[in-house]
């Protein structure tokens, strides 16, 4: 699906829906992964709002992404449950195995890390989410080894 | 006969392999010839045994844990279907002293049910208190509430009756029913519990809170870290509208009340209700002047009814058991029970509910078994984020609201976050300001300017303890935001650093500077 249809099917699905800016953001980065700044203008006509208000809601919530991420997306809990289970030592072996700082992408494009405050998994911390797939106690090796499945799935 | 064995589907229970278990188990009656019906539930709550295996025999269900899918042959083959003896076996489930011991009425289908069996629900008590709430009328069931001394398990404690009934008088021919589902204090999942393992005890607790206030739409705003939690709860919602526990005439009552899912989007800020409904409405996340109250002018200017998941989700037990029944849990004026929620460094992480009253020592040690590295636990933070570092000193505190309100801390969402020895409070410290640089909504200068500079502060403090002029600057800091900010995130972020200073100074090396000073 070409970016433009994926905005155009967004606005079909969410501009008529009461508050539903979030909902046509998420529909739009759910099929391309990131809201193309491209997008706002006809964003905003359809919600007769100004492109600096879509612009602004877009750059409040840490979840939306302006352009286009990796093959997978690693998000690491680096909130205090995590934390007293040593997620600060995963963060740097996570930087050292996959080349790849906080909000960026890994040189082989196969992930983006991102910090995520809570996955809801405190009981059994560390906890990563790739994609939409949680993982709980995980140490340095099981985190080599769920980076390396992003390596090798296309 | 066939067995019916048990394994989570709570999204926990799966990130440490209750997926793989499950089909392992199925694998492998399957190869065996054996009649096995694998039934996948929410969790027990009881995590360091996850991925927990239960098999129902004549006693009841049995559990072995945690389970990996290498032990599922031997589980077999020392006959688990029977509930035999094995190395991973715990008796039977219920009796396993951490399940024991607690008092569970909000969660007590959880682990028991498959979350989106309406049947299951209904023979576990589904559904008895809609109708009571139903057969008494808004105005009885407003006064119920009120009596069983339900408050506000979001956090905030407020008297949810009161909350009811103040929006119930608005004259309003629109109003609306919101569930706070964005649950992002770390060290609490009780929300997401509920939503992933017993869906339907909160879409019943959200229709009595619409028959009873006056309103025909309510939403659920989940948060988006919780992909699990809101595919359950969408498909609940569908199967409950299907059913006409939802739609235009509620359990044949002529009453019409709708749900709706919304996701938010990793804003922290939007868990405080006022910045929930800006993004409910499509807008940024900022927070809101109050008055008026959202009970008032809540969402699209609509007097709207904002509750936390788990208060929701407790309304069904006060109305299927009476306000009475709910009201003699509990010490003080904390009525009823609450689902602790054990988490981090503790070895027996998990969610307890019981009756306010329990001590954190009696939670972190009867029930959490000490810490899972094995060192002394050190410090715990209670509440959030937001939450102060209570010390060893203070862990024969009841938990109780207003017990803990003394001490400057707070119970908040009931999450339990243990450190031991090796924990660098001043860091955490730091990070409490951190986080509130990188959540606020930036409405009020406290707490977008004066978190970054706490920050600068408490780096100037580690870097020259001797200089007792930058801890007064960063108490004064403290006190401008808790004073001059207009949500809990400004006003509370000041707790976790001044009780890192109060009780745990030698972190940030004033302990050594005053004594290098006296000598």
């Amino acid at each position: 699906m070409t970016p433009e249809a994926a905005v155009a099917a967004a606005i079909e699905l969410h501009a008529q829906q009461p508050g539903g800016l979030l909902p046509l953001l998420h529909e739009i980065q759910d099929r391309l992964g990131y809201v193309p700044p491209q997008s706002l203008g006809p964003i905003a006509k359809a919600m007769h709002l100004s492109v600096a208000e879509v612009h602004g809601v877009l750059g409040f919530y840490h979840h939306f992404r302006q352009k286009p991420p990796g093959r997978h997306i690693l998000r690491l809990c680096l909130a205090e449950a995590c934390q007293s289970m040593g997620s600060r030592q995963l963060l740097e072996h996570a930087r050292k195995i996959t080349g790849a700082d906080l909000h960026a992408t890994s040189p082989d494009g196969a992930l983006t890390l991102e910090p995520v405050y809570c996955l809801g998994n405190c009981a059994c911390s560390p906890a990563v989410l790739l994609d939409k797939q949680l993982f709980g106690r995980v140490d340095a090796q099981r985190l080599e080894d769920i980076v390396e499945r992003c390596r090798e799935a296309t | 006969m066939s067995a019916r064995v048990f394994v989570a589907r709570d999204s926990s229970a799966i990130s440490v392999g209750a997926q793989t278990v499950a089909e392992a188990i199925a694998a492998q009656a399957a190869r065996l010839g054996e009649d096995v019906e694998v039934v996948r539930t929410g969790s027990r709550g009881l995590f360091w045994l996850e991925p927990l295996v239960e098999v129902d025999t004549a006693g009841g269900r049995v559990a072995y844990g945690p389970v990996r899918e290498q032990d599922v042959a031997d589980l077999f083959a020392s006959g688990f279907l029977r509930g035999a003896h094995h190395r991973l076996g715990h008796g039977l489930t219920q009796q396993i002293p951490y399940l024991a011991r607690q008092q569970r009425q909000t969660f007590a289908r959880m682990g028991l049910v498959d979350p989106l069996s309406l049947d299951d629900y209904r023979q576990h008590g589904g559904y008895v208190g809609l109708r009571q709430a139903l057969s008494m009328g808004p105005a009885a069931a407003v006064q119920t509430l009120i009596d069983s001394g339900l408050r506000g398990r979001g956090g905030a404690a407020f008297p949810t009756g009161i909350k009811w009934k103040t929006v119930r008088d608005q004259p309003s021919a629109t109003k609306y029913v919101v569930c706070n589902a964005d649950e992002g204090d770390s060290g609490t999942f009780s929300d997401r519990m509920i939503m992933e393992g017993d869906p339907f005890v909160l879409v019943e607790g959200m229709a009595i809170a619409g028959v009873s206030v006056g309103a025909t739409q309510g939403y659920i705003y989940v948060r988006s870290e919780y992909p699990y939690a809101e595919a359950t709860i969408v498909r609940a919602i569908e199967v409950a509208r299907t059913a006409g526990y939802l739609g235009a005439d509620v359990m044949g009552s002529g009453q019409r009340f709708d749900l709706e899912v919304r996701r938010g989007a990793g804003a922290y800020i939007c868990g405080e209700e006022t910045s929930m409904l800006e993004s409910l409405e499509g807008k940024r996340g900022m927070v809101r002047f109050r008055p008026p109250l959202p009970a008032v002018e809540g969402l699209f200017g609509k007097p709207t009814l904002v509750n936390n998941v788990v208060t929701l989700a407790s309304v069904p037990t006060v109305f299927a058991h009476g306000a009475q029944a709910y009201r003699d849990f509990g010490m003080g004026r904390s009525r009823g029970t609450l689902p602790f929620q054990l988490a981090g460094n503790v070895r027996h992480g998990g969610l307890v509910e019981t009756a306010f009253g329990l001590t954190l020592r009696e939670l972190l040690y009867d029930f959490g078994g000490g810490s899972a590295s094995g060192r002394p636990i050190r410090a715990v933070q209670v509440g959030g984020p937001l939450g102060a570092y209570v010390p060893q000193s203070q862990f024969d505190t009841p938990l109780d609201y207003e017990a803990f309100a003394a001490l400057g801390a707070m119970i908040g969402h009931g999450g339990i976050v243990a450190f031991d020895d090796a924990a660098d409070l001043a860091q955490m410290a730091r990070f409490a300001m951190e986080f509130c640089a990188l959540e606020s909504c930036g409405k009020c200068t406290p707490c977008r300017i004066g978190s970054t500079r706490a920050v600068e502060v408490m780096d100037r403090i580690r870097a020259h303890p001797e200089n007792a002029a930058h801890v007064g600057l960063l108490r004064e800091l403290c006190e401008t935001m808790t004073a001059g900010s207009l949500c809990a995130l400004g006003g509370m972020a000041p707790a976790p650093v001044l009780s890192v200073l109060n009780h745990f100074p030698e972190d940030f090396g004033l302990v050594a500077a005053a004594a290098a000073k006296s000598a």
